[in-house]
């Protein structure tokens, strides 16, 4: 890179990248659980993927009964502590709260629900049992939401499960992309321990399709969940993309997870492109380790930008500047970038000789993630739709009939919350299809 | 997870917590429901002689923005035909054979009336009854509920006629509008009755409407004292409790009620002695689905503390209710304010040097005291340069700031050694025992 940022002294690492929302203290909490009306078939709980039954765990918090809420919330929807942290409220559970009406401010349902299940991960509460065993044995590829979901579901009824996950840890995106200030990667994995506590088993370091086919797992396992996320981030296709200095912001935001954060590469100015919510993060965490100036360009205008507000308010307040109706064309650099060159656009087309260049020391790539189609192909007996496996979307049932699917490699791409309703739905599906199936012969022991 | 089954006088049901008697039981319906939910029981609403309700009929006290804190009612007992209530009853009881359904009882103080539904009544099926000798409004004037209940020989009365024909048990429902509600308990324990529940609701007006004059609630202007219950009443249900379970003369099982609307109430009930809950208001206010976490969060609580059965945790209380004369007058504690937490509100402050005992101090950060004595006025004005400070010498130690206090755990009250042996009211007034030394606190004037 031509210029990387200064480093910053590490309690301002620390602030920086502290939880957005801290978490509640009893007095806090004492005073918002109150505040609940329970709601008779709350809207909450309608706006919830999950349904989590929010006016139930809310009482239970106020009764002193948080070992009931834990278990209400992470009954409903097993990835209910991440969600918590990462869950777009705004759209779901806290933006059909009654009391915006009444109150112009809804109960802070994210809170509390952090507040109840950070009670059961720091006890490692043993909140479920696994069910009596069935001798039924489930495949679960990738460990994360949907992967995790599922397979708590089927251990609760009793299934053998065995999750296959092609990275070290489990959890997904959790794990390696959630947003560093909403959850840190320990958080990840506390909360799909409590999954493999039902004694489920994890493999790691297991690519399904390469170093295990999937009629192998077809012919060891009576079913197959398949929830393996998607892929890279998508390339723009432009002149000078493989100039050192221009990354994929998934890397990116990989390694200021993993890595201490002084020792992540950062420019002192950063170009991300695209203004989806992975831009965002890609953009505040830049800041966050130091950019000077980070600058959001995007083609459409900020009308048509596909982060949620709350996203674009958090960048804003950053110091984040955003660009729109403007289109990289090409990164300018002698082997390392240092300009991105830009056209204006109109309805998302070129206006030509609106020309011109951002100073940029480095250039992060937000424009969506690939599909992982050659992966998906090799599972036999499924079809597609549009690029998509197709499924029923009530149970993730593909046109294999003992091939089940959910989360973002389903539906294209959205957030933990749908990840966790579409793995409890397979599990559903994937118990009763096993009810049907002619009893398995007893394996000796 | 904890063995939450329960036997009260012979009536057994899968957990402790019934649904009252009062609008939440009128009908099939909504007993079935309250069942499917997970309610261990229920008494049906009060059967009898032909009433006729007036529309307009409860009425609620909030507390800031927490609605309903106290709840009550001008409404009589079921205005349905006692055959249309057995019919159901009966339906009940074949559906849940394992939940306890009890049926409240009411007619005119005549021994054949008495005879002739109790024997109805049991046709049914149903697993006890409840005489109901509470209900303060309406039927007392007819020489019903709480005309019975409030005088011992009535009570003892109607419930020997009743225990004549009987072969289910019989729970006497017990009215808090009396002096001394063990009087009415021993009665009823004399005329024979298998358990008592209580209390009923208690007489009240809930408040006087300023622009018309009318009282809450009003029937076309104008109101008739009513059942006050729901949370606000807990306390006093809970010390009626405590009395009737110490009474050597009462002996008998009790099911509490009042107030009740999360499982730690009902466990205090529990704690006092009483073997089974029920509930009304916290129920009209929130629906069946409160069951979820009286059961779950209660068998939490036995888990926690390692209780398998409630019988192993019933009436643990009890001993420790003791009259005042018995309290060890030694025993001293004092506030301890923990300035970490302290939010400068100066509650405390307020509450102690005016209502009080003039044992809180304000201090200036450099270390001066603004006031040492209740005369003067002091800006407080939530200034973080100042902290309220305890006059250990001045406190009396009686709670008044802890429970004032809006932030949790920043007031505590801390016992202090006295070095000296424990001494009661009655052994102090027998010239037996010493006091230690006691906080000077007051400023005499000359
Ligand atoms: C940068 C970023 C920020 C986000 N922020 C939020 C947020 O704040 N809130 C929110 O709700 N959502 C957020 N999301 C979306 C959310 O992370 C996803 O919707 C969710 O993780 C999807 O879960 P999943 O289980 O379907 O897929 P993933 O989380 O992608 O998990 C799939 C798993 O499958 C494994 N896998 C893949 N191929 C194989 C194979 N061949 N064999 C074995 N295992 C394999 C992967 O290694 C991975 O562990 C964000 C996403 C990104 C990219
Ligand atoms: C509207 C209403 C109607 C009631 N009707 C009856 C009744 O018919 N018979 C009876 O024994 N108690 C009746 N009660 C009293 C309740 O059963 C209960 O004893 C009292 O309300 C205290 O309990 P709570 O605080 O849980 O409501 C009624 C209470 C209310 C609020
Ligand atoms: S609760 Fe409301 S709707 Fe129902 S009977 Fe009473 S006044 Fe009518």
């Amino acid at each position: 890179m031509r210029q990387l940022a200064a480093t910053l002294p590490e309690e301002r690492y620390e602030a920086n990248f502290a939880d957005l929302a801290p978490p509640l203290t009893p007095d806090q909490a004492l005073g918002e659980s109150s505040r609940c009306l329970f709601c008779y078939d709350a809207p909450c709980t309608t706006a919830c993927p999950t349904h989590i039954d929010v006016p139930a765990f809310i009482k239970m918090i106020a009764s002193g009964n948080l070992r009931g809420a834990a278990r209400e919330i992470l009954d409903a929807n097993p990835m209910g502590h991440s969600c918590a942290r990462a869950c777009p409220v705004e759209v779901l559970c806290e933006g059909a709260c009654v009391l915006n009406q009444l109150h112009k401010r809804p109960i802070e349902i994210a809170r509390l629900q952090r507040y109840a299940t950070d009670f059961a991960l720091e006890h490692r509460l043993r909140l479920f049992e696994p069910g009596a065993a069935t001798g039924r044995r489930v495949a679960v590829v990738g460990a994360g939401p949907a992967g995790l979901a599922c397979a708590q579901d089927l251990r609760r009824c009793g299934h053998d499960v065995v999750i296959f996950e092609a990275r070290e840890f489990p959890g997904g995106l959790n794990t390696y992309s959630i947003a560093d200030y909403k959850m840190k990667p320990p958080t990840a994995l506390a909360e799909a321990r409590m999954v493999l506590d039902l004694g489920a088993e994890l493999r790691t370091g297991v690519r399904v399709g390469e170093d295990v086919s999937f009629e192998e797992l077809l012919e060891q396992y009576d079913a197959v969940f398949v929830g393996v996320g998607l892929g890279g981030t998508r390339r723009l296709g432009i002149p000078g993309e493989s100039l050192h200095g221009v990354v994929d912001a998934l890397s990116f935001i990989e390694e200021l997870k993993l890595r201490p954060k002084r020792e992540v590469a950062v420019g002192r100015r950063v170009v991300v492109v695209g203004a989806g919510n992975t831009a965002i993060d890609a953009a505040t965490q830049a800041k966050r380790l130091g950019a000077e100036r980070v600058t959001i360009v995007y083609r459409r205008t900020d009308a048509d930008m596909p982060a949620y507000h709350y996203e674009y308010e958090l960048a804003k307040a950053d110091g984040c500047e955003f660009r729109w109706s403007t289109l990289p064309v090409r990164f300018v650099g002698n082997a390392v970038v240092e300009a991105v060159e830009c056209v204006r656009t109109q309805s998302g087309r070129p206006l030509p000789g609106t020309e011109f260049r951002l100073d940029a020391d480095m250039v992060v790539l937000a424009i969506g993630q690939e599909p992982r189609a050659s992966l998906l192909a090799r599972i036999p007996g499924v079809r597609f739709q549009n690029g998509r496996l197709l499924a029923d979307p009530a149970t993730g049932q593909t046109s294999n009939p003992r091939v089940f699917t959910g989360g973002d490699c389903a539906n294209g791409g959205k957030e933990i919350v749908n990840a966790a309703a579409d793995g409890k739905r397979a599990a559903a599906a994937i118990h009763a299809l096993l009810r049907t199936m002619p009893q398995p012969v007893p394996a000796g022991g | 997870m904890a063995d939450l089954r329960t036997d009260f006088a012979g009536i057994r049901s899968p957990n402790p917590f019934w649904l009252a008697s009062g609008p939440p039981t009128n009908t099939y319906g909504q007993v079935a429901r309250a069942f499917d939910r997970g309610w261990g029981g229920a008494v049906w609403k009060t059967v009898g002689e032909p009433i006729v309700n007036t529309y307009s009929r409860y009425g609620g006290i909030d507390l800031g923005a927490v609605r309903m804190m106290g709840f009550n009612n001008i409404e009589l007992i079921t205005d349905r035909p006692v055959e249309d209530n057995l019919r159901e009853v009966a339906l009940l009881k074949k559906r849940y054979p394992g939940h306890a359904l009890v049926v409240s009882l009411m007619v005119e103080s005549k021994r054949e009336t008495w005879h002739d539904i109790v024997r109805r009544t049991e046709d049914t099926g149903a697993d006890g009854l409840e005489l109901n000798f509470g209900c303060p409004h309406g039927m007392s004037e007819r020489g019903m509920g709480s005309a019975v209940g409030q005088v011992p020989d009535y009570t003892c009365q109607i419930v020997e006629w009743v225990k004549e024909v009987a072969t289910t048990p019989v729970i006497v429902k017990l009215t808090p509008n009396v002096t001394d509600v063990t009087y009415i308990a021993r009665a009823a324990a004399q005329g024979g009755a298998d358990a008592v529940s209580l209390i009923n609701s208690i007489n009240s007006i809930m408040g006087v409407d300023l622009d018309t004059f009318h009282p809450h609630p009003h029937v076309a202007g104008k109101g008739s004292h009513g059942g006050y219950c729901g949370p606000a009443v807990k306390p006093i249900a809970l010390n009626m409790v405590a009395a009737v379970a110490q009474d050597a003369r009462v002996r008998i099982p009790i099911s509490g009620i009042g107030g009740i609307q999360t499982w730690k109430d009902a466990a205090e009930f529990i704690a006092l002695g009483a073997t089974t809950v029920q509930l009304c208001t916290a129920v009209m206010h929130y629906g069946f689905r409160l069951i979820e976490d009286l059961v779950d969060g209660l068998s939490n609580w036995m888990d926690e503390k390692g209780y398998a059965t409630l019988d192993a945790w019933r009436g643990r209380a009890a001993p420790n209710v003791v009259k005042w004369e018995d309290l060890n007058l030694n025993y001293r504690t004092i506030a301890v304010i923990d300035q970490a937490k302290c939010i400068h509100c100066g509650l405390c402050y307020a509450a102690c040097e005016d209502g009080a005992h003039q044992a809180i101090a304000i201090r200036r950060r450099d270390g001066a005291r603004f006031a040492e004595s209740g005369i003067g006025a002091v800006r407080f004005n939530g200034d973080h340069r100042w902290d309220v400070e305890i006059i250990e010498e001045a406190c009396v130690g009686c709670n008044l700031c802890s429970l004032v206090c809006p932030v949790q755990g920043c007031i505590t009250m801390q016992e202090v050694a006295t070095g000296a042996a424990p001494v009661t009211w009655r052994e102090y007034a027998a010239g037996r025992g010493k006091l230690a030394p006691r906080p000077e606190h007051y400023v005499t004037v000359a």
